[in-house]
Parts: structure tokens; C-alpha cells; sequence
């Protein structure tokens, strides 16, 4: 399923002393099955633009069309379920949305709300929760009892339970430690593949983008500045900086050989590219495999 | 150098744990005066418990901590709690007063200073952390990186000894991040603060003159960041990121590349590199 | 992310208005409430009248703000005005007379009073909140509750309640929000379906509120203790609030008007 955004504007409060204009001429497009990652630094529209992928707001002009949906700023708010139930949305934090007595009715919850009968989404929520890497034992714990990154984990178990095509992640890996981020990221991966998920990946990590993500949009100040490939993003490190944006770890490495005077063409994103593109230059006498280390 | 914190045996449980589930296990250290000591480990381990154990926050089952000579009791805790400030992960949920300016004072005003004193040091303490043109800000209209920054305002305005961060970057963007980790290492430069800084964060670790690890609330490690940052993937498992040169040397070793065993430093790496591609 | 209400809708400004004491502006609304009592005719009313407006317009609000301010308040307004007129009883020249309703010059002359009282209170109140940030009237909340301590209520303590209420007002709000967007993303609809419906919608978004307001109590008390928060004995203070001549020469004109309303009292 794709969304296609076409010359959409987004006010807050028009018509008021508080008005303030959030996003303007939007035109892009998510492709169906992509991996998409929107960038951009904190208060460039991400969070609003988010917020149009399942219709939780109404472009104040423009159309947004989702899947066979056209919203339109006169879209009624009534029947937009549906929507809801294709486009998953991930919050940031959203350990912050559970509620129920216990983890597996808590993951049932969304799934009943879009119409599937109780002992269905039962079923599936005992699946969701094997899905996101959780154990069955935890299905009738309070969800409240759990560890933050396992509560993280139902909370996604409840929006994957809807059986969404696309999901949107908002910075699904904030405030975890590294191994629960890798864990995540990974996670993700294995769920775009599995499921044959859409995935929009709103982050401020660069790195997730170059290792992940299969196109990328970037926004400033409620435009969209750019769209791409992450090697055309990437490949341009001066406009990055003007757009407040970083560079991947690797590209950035890259660079201080590059100024040294190494070559790289294309330039590497991630360090297995780099690895690879540096094995063709280095000398033999480095090769032989396993050497001493101290693990 | 004399020793500001020295932690020894000490034993920690919640009162909802059983007897002989401890959440801190024997733990024993000590940090230098004017040292700066990262502890890391995964979510869990233990590691903000260890700092809530410093300041008195949380009362030991066992153990003693003596900072700057005092040993922490309930007689001492407010003595000691004046001499450590705390900067805790999430910025909103610390933030107590109802302006910028309010919310520096707040210590202060604990310490019932004379209003004339406060002003300055207030003032002061904004300009330290490039936050004075936003004293009378509410803290709804301010970023995460800018409330951190007032929270160090309000810990430079304290005038404390030791300075310890609760993960105080990990809910920031990186722009955030970066300005934080700028005015600790400033504040550091203006004052012979101790730092003890509790961080997943590997920019942050690498600030520090000491890593501690701690796994499951024992202190299963200690040393120079160089000597920690050798560990190579095993630093994930530590909670903490990998530095990028060992992130590239991993890389190369799969591509059958021997690398040195000794931590680099990113401009260490690239020189390395450097060199054996320009003299083949 | 937006805060669709402004707290206490303070319009920050520059008026003379704007910087007086908020003590003296608290205390004045109070007794302006007071005097208008004093008003029996339509002299003493114009005479309340032209005061207030030359209030507003030296504090350089829209008046907008001050319509809309009587707007919500309309319906519970003209209900009192009419049974004023209705119950009056006789008085003057009656118009209409059924059972115990009449309706006489009397009754529609204190209708009218009554009406003008409710919009005179509504104007200075506004005035009050419009003008003063609600963290300086929680100050003058403060000092004006002090002469308390005597009988150990924790003024200091209040005070600081009342301030660390205001300024998570915003968080709460936008928490709120957020929690709301994830339900409605989880198929929820808010303010939809028939009352039994509405509130079952409700409970998905009260709990997570509830839990995260009780961490982030827990937090700030940690926070607080962590500071040297021991309850408020010893402590000095930041804010402090000064009167100054403006407060002083408010305070006289408001004498004046009472003088004023006196003379013209029927």
C-alpha cells in the first residue's frame, strides 16, 4: 500500500492569535513495500506529517491518498477505521498507551476496536507477543509489572495486531541501551520481511537510516528538502550540516580519509561498505585471517 | 589526589525484593577529587540504583559511603546532598520551577541564600549554559537539550563538589545531546567538579578518565576508557555503543583483515589505515 | 506538540495593567466586586461602566476578549435576569400579571441592574486574568494567605503546589494528546457513540494518564529531594513581588469610585 502526498498545507488553529503554519506544498510519495525514513531536526513538521499518515489530522488543503483513501481537508471524521486499522502507527514512548489488566489484553485491544470478535484477538495477540520476541508467560502479567523494553515490546505487539500494511515507527528506539536498540532495529527488519510490511521510520539516527532504509525524505521547516536514495541523501555532507542533519558514522569516517586522500566512489554508508571498498586498497600483507585478540 | 566518593561493600534491595535478591551486590569503589567516572551497563543493571545509593536517595541494606569525608547517614544526607548535584533522564520531570530562572533558583532557595546572592549566581549560572536570553521562559516552550541545560544551570548555581548524570543525554536528539555534553565538559574546565556520569552514551563515556561496568549489580569492571572501548562487540552487551573505529575494525576482521588489538581512536584508526594504503 | 488553550488565557502585554502588583490587582477585583453592590441607579452603574472600560482600554486587550469572556456565561445570565423580572413582585407600573408572575417596571429596571452586575463582574475578571500571568496571581495567592501561618497552615507549601500545578499544566496537556493520538490510532474514537460508548473511550486514555502522572510525581519529588527540598522552613525566596506609586494610584481611584458611587447612590 502506498500514500501519496500531493500540495498539502497543515495550519494549527487557523483563524486564531495561536495560528501556526505547519507544513507547506507537501508533495511526495511513500512507495508500497519501501523501507522510507523521514528525517529531519526536531520541529521540522516530522510529527505533524506523521500524524496525516492515518488521518489523525486533515491537510488543511491538498490531498493525501492512502492506499485506494482520499482524504481532503472536507474528509468526514467518521469511517476513517479503516485507515487506521491498514496504517499502524508506533509512537514515541509508546510503553505510555498501555492500559489493560494484563499484556494480552492489552495487545487485543486494537484488533477488537477495527471489529474482530474477542476470542480472535485473543489468538492473535499470543501470536504478536511471540512476534515482537516476547515469552508466553508474560501474556497475563499487568503489563505495568514489566521491564521498559519489554513493556515497549507489547505496546508494538498492539498496533502489529491490527495487521497493518504500513507501519510507522516514531523513534522506536529512544531511551533504550544499545543492545535493546540493535534488538529493536532488528526486529523491525525481520518484520518487513516476514510480513511484507511498508515501513516509515521517522529517526534521528543516521545510522539506522544508512543500514535500513531504502529511501529517505528529508524535511525542513514543513517542506520537504529532499527525497532519495540514502546514497544521494548522503553524499552531499555540506547540505546535510545546512539542514542541521548528521552523517552516518561511516560516511563521516569516510570522509576524514577521504581527506587524507583515499578515494571512495560510491561513498560507503555503513562499515561493512567500507570494509569492503578498503579491503580492495589494502596492502596484502594485512590478510590472514584470525589474529591475536584479547576475546 | 584524595578520594571525594568511596563506595565500600555495599548492598542495596527495594523493599519489594526478597532476602536474598539484591539489586546491588558488594560493591566497592572510589573517585578521585576533580576525576570523572562514567558507569555504564544495560537497562536494568543496576547502574541508577548505584547513583540513588550516593546521595542518599536510597538508603543501603548494607555498606557504608563516605563523600568528602562524611559518611552518608541520616544526619549527613542533607550535608551531602548539598555537595553533589543531580541531573536525572528525563528533562521534564525535573524541571520544578515554573520559569527557567525559578527552576535554577530552586536549590538555592533550599539553601535559603539571600535573594541579592541568588540573582547573581542565577544569572551567572544561565550564562554559563548559553541559556540567559531564555530566564523567563516557561518550560512547555523549550527543547529536551534546553531543559537539560537549565538543570546544569541550576547544579552550577548549587555550587556542588560532584556532579552526577542519571543518563541526562539519553532523551535528547542528537543537537541536544551534543550541547549537553559541550556544557558538562565546560563546567568541567570552569571548576574542579567531580563528575559521575551514568551513560549508555559512547561520546560521553569517552569523556571520562574511568569506565566502570556494571552487570547485574556487580562492578565486573573497571579502567581507562581505551581499555574498555578494546572489548569490541562485547560493549553492546555492557550497555554501552561501540566506538566507530571498533565498529570498522569488526567489519574488516569479517572481511579477513588482522587489525591492531589495541583500542584506537577514530583519527588512530584513519591514520592507520592511511598509512598502509600510501606506503603499499 | 500545540497547545490548543492557553492556561488562565494571559495575554502578555505592556500595559500599565500588565505590570502592577498582582496582589493589588487581586485585592482591587476582589473589592470591586464589593462595591458595585453600592450601585442602585443608572448613575452609579455608567459610573461603573466608564470605569471598567477605561480599565480595559488602558491595558490594551482586544475587546473581543472580553465578549467572549460574557459568551459562555450567557444562558445562566439571562435565566437570573428573567427570574428577576418573573419575581420582582409589583413595583412601579405592572405590565403583566399571571399567578405569582408579574412583570413590572420595577422588575424589568432590576433585571436590567442585575444584568449589568454580572457583566461588570465578568469584565474585571477577565481583566484580571487576562493581564496576569497565572504564576504571579499563585504569588499574591500566596501573600495574601500568609496571615494563615499563624493558625500552621503550610502557606509556603501550597504556594509551591500551586506553582508546580501551573507550570505541568502544559506537559499534562500535551501528554494527553499524545496518549489520545495513540488510542485513536488503536482504533478508539473519542466523543463518539452514545454517553455508555464515550465513557468506555475514556478509560484507555485515563489510565496511561494516571500512570505517567504518578511517574513523573515520583520523579520531581526525587528531583526535589535530590535539590535539598526539605518543606518550606529555611527557605529564601526568588520571586518576590513589589508594589510600586502605579499600585498605589490604582488603589486611590478605586477609592475615588467608591466615593463617587456614594454621592450618586439613590
Amino acid at each position: 500500500m502506498a500514500i501519496d502526498f500531493k500540495q498539502v498545507d497543515f495550519t494549527y488553529q487557523p483563524g486564531t492569535p495561536f495560528e501556526t503554519k505547519a507544513l507547506t506544498d507537501i508533495n511526495l510519495t511513500i512507495p508500497d513495500g519501501s523501507y522510507t525514513a523521514l528525517i529531519g531536526h526536531t520541529g521540522s513538521g516530522k510529527s505533524t506529517l506523521l500524524q496525516h499518515l492515518n488521518a489523525l489530522l486533515k491537510p488543511t488543503s491538498g490531498t493525501v491518498t492512502i492506499g485506494e483513501r482520499v482524504i481532503t481537508p472536507a474528509t468526514s471524521n467518521k469511517d476513517l477505521k479503516s485507515l487506521r486499522q491498514q496504517v499502524g502507527i508506533v509512537f514515541q514512548f509508546p510503553e505510555n498507551q498501555l492500559f489493560e489488566e494484563t499484556v494480552v489484553k492489552d495487545i487485543a485491544f486494537g484488533p477488537q476496536n477495527f471489529g474482530v470478535s474477542e476470542t480472535e484477538a485473543l489468538e492473535t495477540a499470543e501470536k504478536m507477543l511471540t512476534l515482537v520476541g516476547l515469552d508466553k508467560s508474560l501474556l497475563d502479567r499487568s503489563p505495568f509489572d514489566l521491564s521498559g523494553g519489554q513493556m515497549r515490546r507489547v505496546a508494538i505487539a498492539g498496533v502489529l495486531a491490527m495487521q497493518p500494511k504500513i507501519l510507522v515507527l516514531d523513534e522506536p528506539t529512544a531511551g533504550l541501551d544499545p543492545q535493546g536498540r540493535l534488538d529493536m532495529m532488528e526486529m523491525f527488519a525481520r518484520l518487513r520481511r516476514e510480513q511484507g510490511l511498508t515501513v516509515v521510520l521517522v529517526t534521528h539516527q543516521m545510522d539506522d537510516v544508512a543500514n535500513y532504509a531504502d529511501h529517505v525524505i528529508v524535511m525542513d521547516q514543513g517542506r520537504v528538502v529532499k527525497t532519495g536514495t540514502p546514497q544521494e541523501i548522503f553524499k552531499d555532507p555540506q547540505w546535510l550540516v545546512e539542514h542541521q542533519l548528521g552523517l552516518p558514522k561511516t560516511t563521516a569516517f569516510a570522509q576524514q580519509l577521504m581527506a587524507k586522500g583515499l578515494q571512495f566512489n560510491p561513498i560507503p554508508l555503513t562499515e561493512d561498505q567500507l570494509a569492503a571498498a578498503l579491503v580492495a586498497q589494502l596492502p596484502a600483507t594485512v590478510f590472514g585471517g584470525a589474529e591475536s585478540h584479547d576475546e | 589526589m584524595s578520594q571525594i566518593i568511596d563506595v565500600a561493600h555495599l548492598n542495596y534491595r527495594y523493599p519489594q525484593q526478597s532476602a536474598d535478591d539484591l539489586t546491588l551486590k558488594d560493591i566497592s569503589f572510589s573517585v578521585a577529587d576533580g576525576e570523572w567516572v562514567a558507569i555504564v551497563g544495560h537497562n536494568g543493571s543496576g547502574k541508577s540504583t548505584l547513583a540513588k545509593n550516593i546521595n542518599g536517595l536510597l538508603a543501603p541494606v548494607s555498606g557504608t559511603v563516605t563523600v568528602d569525608g562524611q559518611v552518608l547517614s541520616e544526619k549527613t544526607v542533607w550535608d551531602i546532598r548539598k555537595k553533589i548535584g543531580m541531573v536525572f533522564q528525563n528533562p521534564d520531570n525535573q524541571f520544578v520551577g515554573a520559569t527557567v530562572e525559578d527552576d535554577v533558583a530552586f536549590s538555592l532557595e533550599n539553601q535559603g541564600v539571600p535573594r541579592d546572592e541568588m540573582l547573581t549566581r542565577v544569572h551567572d549560572a544561565l550564562v554559563q549554559v548559553n541559556m540567559a536570553e531564555f530566564a523567563t521562559r516557561e518550560p512547555a516552550r523549550l527543547s529536551g537539550g534546553q531543559k537539560q541545560r537549565v538543570a546544569l544551570a541550576g547544579m552550577i548555581a548549587a555550587r556542588p563538589r560532584i556532579l552526577i548524570l542519571d543518563e541526562a543525554t539519553s532523551m535528547l536528539d542528537p543537537q541536544g545531546r551534543y550541547e549537553v555534553l559541550q556544557t558538562i565538559q565546560q563546567m568541567k574546565i570552569n571548576s574542579d567538579l567531580t563528575v559521575l556520569s551514568i551513560t549508555h552514551d559512547i561520546d560521553e563515556a569517552a569523556s571520562a578518565n574511568r569506565v566502570l561496568v556494571v552487570n547485574d549489580g556487580r562492578l565486573v569492571e573497571e579502567g581507562q576508557p581505551a581499555d574498555i572501548f578494546k572489548h569490541g562487540p562485547a560493549l553492546i552487551k555492557m550497555g554501552l555503543d561501540m566506538p566507530y573505529a571498533e565498529r570498522l575494525k569488526a567489519a574488516l576482521k569479517r572481511q579477513g583483515v588482522k587489525v591492531p588489538a589495541d583500542y584506537l581512536t577514530e583519527k588512530g584508526m584513519a591514520d592507520w589505515l592511511w598509512q598502509l594504503i600510501s606506503n603499499k | 506538540m500545540m497547545n490548543k488553550l492557553i492556561f488562565g488565557r494571559y495575554i502578555p502585554g505592556k500595559s500599565v495593567i500588565h505590570h502592577m502588583d498582582p496582589r493589588a490587582k487581586l485585592l482591587l477585583s476582589f473589592y470591586f466586586i464589593g462595591i458595585i453592590f453600592i450601585a442602585n441607579n443608572w448613575q452609579t452603574y455608567v459610573a461603573l461602566f466608564v470605569f471598567t472600560l477605561l480599565a480595559i482600554k488602558l491595558s490594551g486587550v482586544k475587546w473581543s476578549f472580553f465578549i467572549n469572556g460574557v459568551k459562555p456565561l450567557i444562558w445562566l445570565i439571562l435565566f437570573t435576569v428573567i427570574l428577576q423580572v418573573l419575581f420582582s413582585g409589583s413595583g412601579g407600573h405592572v405590565y403583566f400579571k399571571w399567578g405569582i408572575i408579574t412583570i413590572s417596571q420595577l422588575g424589568l429596571v432590576n433585571g436590567i441592574y442585575i444584568f449589568c452586575r454580572f457583566v461588570l463582574i465578568i469584565f474585571m475578571s477577565t481583566l484580571l486574568t487576562l493581564t496576569t500571568p497565572p504564576l504571579e496571581l499563585s504569588d499574591a495567592i500566596e501573600y495574601i494567605l500568609m496571615p494563615l501561618k499563624v493558625v500552621h497552615f503550610p502557606v509556603y507549601e501550597v504556594a509551591l503546589m500551586l506553582s508546580i500545578a501551573l507550570r505541568f499544566v502544559p506537559t499534562l496537556m500535551d501528554e494527553t494528546e499524545k496518549i489520545m493520538n495513540a488510542q485513536r490510532a488503536r482504533g478508539v474514537d473519542f466523543g463518539e457513540g452514545n454517553i455508555f460508548q464515550q465513557m468506555r473511550a475514556i478509560v484507555p486514555l485515563l489510565i496511561p494518564l494516571f500512570v505517567s502522572s504518578f511517574n513523573r510525581a515520583e520523579d520531581l519529588a526525587t528531583a526535589m529531594e535530590a535539590r535539598g527540598y526539605q518543606g518550606g522552613e529555611g527557605r529564601s525566596k526568588f520571586r518576590i513581588l513589589k508594589w510600586q506609586a502605579r499600585d498605589s494610584w490604582a488603589t486611590v481611584s478605586f477609592v475615588a469610585l467608591t466615593i463617587i458611587l456614594v454621592v450618586l447612590r439613590a
